[in-house]
């Protein structure tokens, strides 16, 4: 049955019966909420709450476990595993820095110069990531390969040495972190450069701004907003990752992300992963408040 | 001029937008924050431990009596069977050791490749083990090391009606009957054997390769495969003169340093599973820990000659993988008929022949052999090659340079993986 919950502002009466259901509109918003409120209760809040106990918990996948406040499960990770977090940490900065880099250019030539083909260059930067993540890392190691095509024709001219190697290296895995998040890092920035009032631009140069002037004065910060969203976009998955460690990594390239997934499909070190994956949710959730606070609100302007 | 830094106010101005908010941001946060929450559902399965306890008597599962009650009721249309990639013959997308099972006893089988690593496969199965649910598989193959003997000290396997395989008491080799962890083979059947030892590709190392110690090389810097698994930690642990089966934990402590020692070198390319295979054919590694029959694949098959497998003069790994029920599985009595389908010799010679591992089955010797006499050009070559592998049907020399993994107990495994697994980690 319809119920026309605002129908005092079309002006007419609610019909009888009606008229002391004013419980009804107090409690819409909620009925409302509730569909969104229940699927964040199952598959967030109970799931986060179960990693959280299984974190303070003793025992092993064997024998069992048993919850007891064990908070010396943290230290003892973050003393294990600290490193981790800190290769993460670091490879996700580059790689947002470097995924910036790259897709700014892209987003602001599709946004200014793009015209009416607008949306079909944004689909053929976008059409390589129809296909399965994995496939794609995949093909960057047959890419990579020593005596693959890129490198084996560069090593073959002499351009290379011959003990050149990209594959299973530092490099190899923020290279392969930062194309497959591309997409992340490119469309909020697209977003925000699509949205610029292209006048701006030319009020500016009528100001007898140079173009590299308007692009700094004008452009640059009415982008930003863009830059800050995909930053975050691009940081937060980056921090987590382990696929691209795991295909194209070696020795020494393992991320927090391979820790939490050995911790718990090899090793089934479940208080450990859980642990781990507590400290990583939280360092990101307090970093994503941090990074909106300065970065994102009015209180700072002056 | 004296102008102090101040911020440019047009840059501030872009910068508190609100177009993109700070809710916004907030919002994002929250879809990340899901996103890992991912790993929450996996803690929230399977950490009671030893939760169930197992039902005893006569409707124990695997009992006399719950088998005499199955068999009554026949086998079901359908076979689950979950195996390892490249590990059963192929004809053409055909299989045609299991349309020959098809064709004799009318049940169609599902063949699927979905274990590439024991522990990962074990940890996907494990919550429904664990919670006394079906797993989707009638038969799984499982190597004899920790995963297995978990498993078996578990009670996640289900006990074998000893009737119901008549090919496996006529042929097996006793190598795989009454076996060291499955006393009375109660709840496994042996797949195939095989051994991990050392591969290295000739283009590229003229010199043979006999010894743990060429895995240090430096001339193979950047080139060197290792695995990263028990196979790599009992390998090192036949590297320092240690009996891995008998090895103390102080030996557990010279292989670590063994490991440490070679990885520090920094010649080590990667710590590898399944995927060393790839980049061993891919050539980014010359020389790498391998499991024989991929290697013979590839020198037999797809003529990578240049291919040579060595068992190190140290040692190497002789490891049996095993075909066994999981509990739960809805089809047992079909999925025994399948199992002791392969112990026919001419079912084991077929199979042996494609995947190049060992056969549990002595008398497919003789059958590969008349199959190479019989075949001509490059079909006998290659059936010949395989008919005199020391690594399909083993010598007696080389028997006596392997041995198994190391069973350990819950303590023991922790200590272990505490060692060795920051090695391929990190």
């Amino acid at each position: 049955m319809e119920r026309p919950v605002r129908s005092d502002l079309a002006g007419v009466e609610p019909p009888e019966g009606r008229r002391g259901g004013g419980v009804g509109k107090r409690l819409a918003p909620y009925g409302l909420l509730a569909p969104a409120g229940v699927w964040q209760a199952l598959f967030f809040i109970v799931p986060m709450f179960a990693m959280f106990t299984l974190s303070l918990s003793t025992g092993s996948s064997r024998t069992g476990y048993n919850f007891d406040w064990a908070f010396a499960n943290y230290p003892e990770v973050i003393d294990r595993y600290g490193q981790f977090f800190l290769r993460s940490f670091r490879n996700a900065s580059i790689v947002t820095v470097l995924g910036l880099a790259l897709a700014y250019p892209a987003a602001y030539w599709i946004a200014f110069h793009g015209g009416r083909r607008k949306s079909t260059f944004l689909l053929l930067l976008l059409l390589p990531f129809f296909v399965s993540f994995v496939i794609r890392t995949l093909s960057w190691s047959f890419i990579l390969s020593d005596e693959g095509f890129v490198l084996g024709t560069l090593k073959d001219i002499g351009v290379l040495p011959d003990a050149f190697q990209i594959l299973n290296t530092t490099p190899a895995v923020i290279g392969g972190i930062t194309y497959n998040l591309l997409p992340f890092t490119t469309l909020p920035l697209f977003v925000a450069l699509d949205r610029i009032d292209k006048r701006l631009v030319e009020a500016a140069s009528d100001l007898y701004a140079s173009r590299r002037e308007a692009f700094r004065k004008v452009v640059f910060p009415l982008s930003l907003p863009g830059v800050f969203a995909g930053g975050l976009l691009t940081f937060i998955p980056a921090m987590g990752d382990y696929v691209n460690a795991d295909v194209l990594g070696g020795p020494g390239t393992h991320m927090i992300g391979n820790q939490i997934q050995q911790e718990f499909l090899l090793q089934r070190n479940y208080e450990r992963a859980s642990a781990l994956a507590f400290i990583l949710m939280l360092m990101m959730v307090v970093g994503a408040i941090v990074y909106a606070r300065v970065l994102g609100t009015e209180d700072i302007t002056t | 001029m004296t102008e102090s830094r101040k911020i440019d106010p047009s840059f501030l101005r872009g910068a508190t937008m609100r177009r993109m908010s700070r809710r916004d941001l907030f919002r994002y946060a929250g879809v990340g924050a899901g996103a890992l929450s991912l790993s929450s559902i996996l803690a929230a399965c399977g950490t009671g431990g030893e939760t169930t306890p197992p039902v005893t008597g006569a409707d124990a599962p695997g009992s006399t009596e719950w088998w005499a009650a199955r068999n009554a009721e026949g086998p079901g249309p359908n076979v689950n069977f979950t195996n390892w990639p490249q590990y059963i013959d192929r004809s053409n997308k055909t299989i045609p050791t299991l349309d020959a099972f098809t064709d004799a006893t009318e049940l169609e089988v599902t063949y699927r490749t979905d274990i590439s690593d024991n522990a990962l496969f074990y940890a996907q199965i494990r919550p429904a083990l664990e919670a006394g649910q079906e797993t989707g598989h009638d038969i799984i193959v499982i190597t004899s090391g920790k995963e297995l003997y978990e498993m078996l000290d578990l009670g996640y396997l289900l006990p074998l009606d000893p009737d119901l395989h008549p090919n496996f008491d006529a042929n097996a080799d006793p190598s795989v009957v009454n076996t060291s962890y499955d006393p009375g083979n109660a709840h496994t059947l042996a797949w195939q054997s095989g051994f991990t030892g050392i591969a290295y590709n000739t283009n590229y190392i003229d010199r043979p390769i006999t010894s743990m110690e060429d895995l240090k090389d430096p001339a193979f810097a950047g080139k060197i495969g290792m695995m990263g698994n028990d196979d790599a930690a009992t390998l090192a642990l036949l590297a320092v003169g240690a009996t891995p089966e008998t090895s103390t934990p102080e030996e557990w402590q010279q292989a670590a340093d063994w490991l440490n020692e070679q990885k520090d070198s920094g010649v080590v390319r990667k710590y590898f599973v399944q995927d060393y295979l790839t980049a061993f054919e891919n050539e980014d590694v010359w020389i790498t820990l391998a499991w024989s029959g991929d290697i013979l694949i590839d020198r037999l098959y797809f003529g990578r000659t240049e291919f040579e497998f060595v068992i190190p003069d140290e040692g190497g790994v002789l490891w049996t993988d095993n075909m066994c029920i999981p509990q739960g599985a809805t089809n047992p009595v079909g999925a025994m008929m399948l199992m002791d389908w392969y112990f026919q010799p001419d079912i084991a010679a077929a199979l042996t022949e494609y995947n190049n591992y060992v056969s549990p089955v002595p008398a497919a010797r003789d059958l590969v052999e008349a199959h190479a006499a019989a075949a001509t050009g490059a079909e006998a070559e290659l059936l010949n090659a395989v008919a005199t592998s020391p690594f399909v049907f083993p010598t007696p020399e080389i028997g006596e340079k392997v041995h198994s993994y190391r069973v350990l107990s819950v303590d023991e495994e922790q200590q272990w993986n505490d060692l060795f697994v920051p090695i391929w980690q990190g």
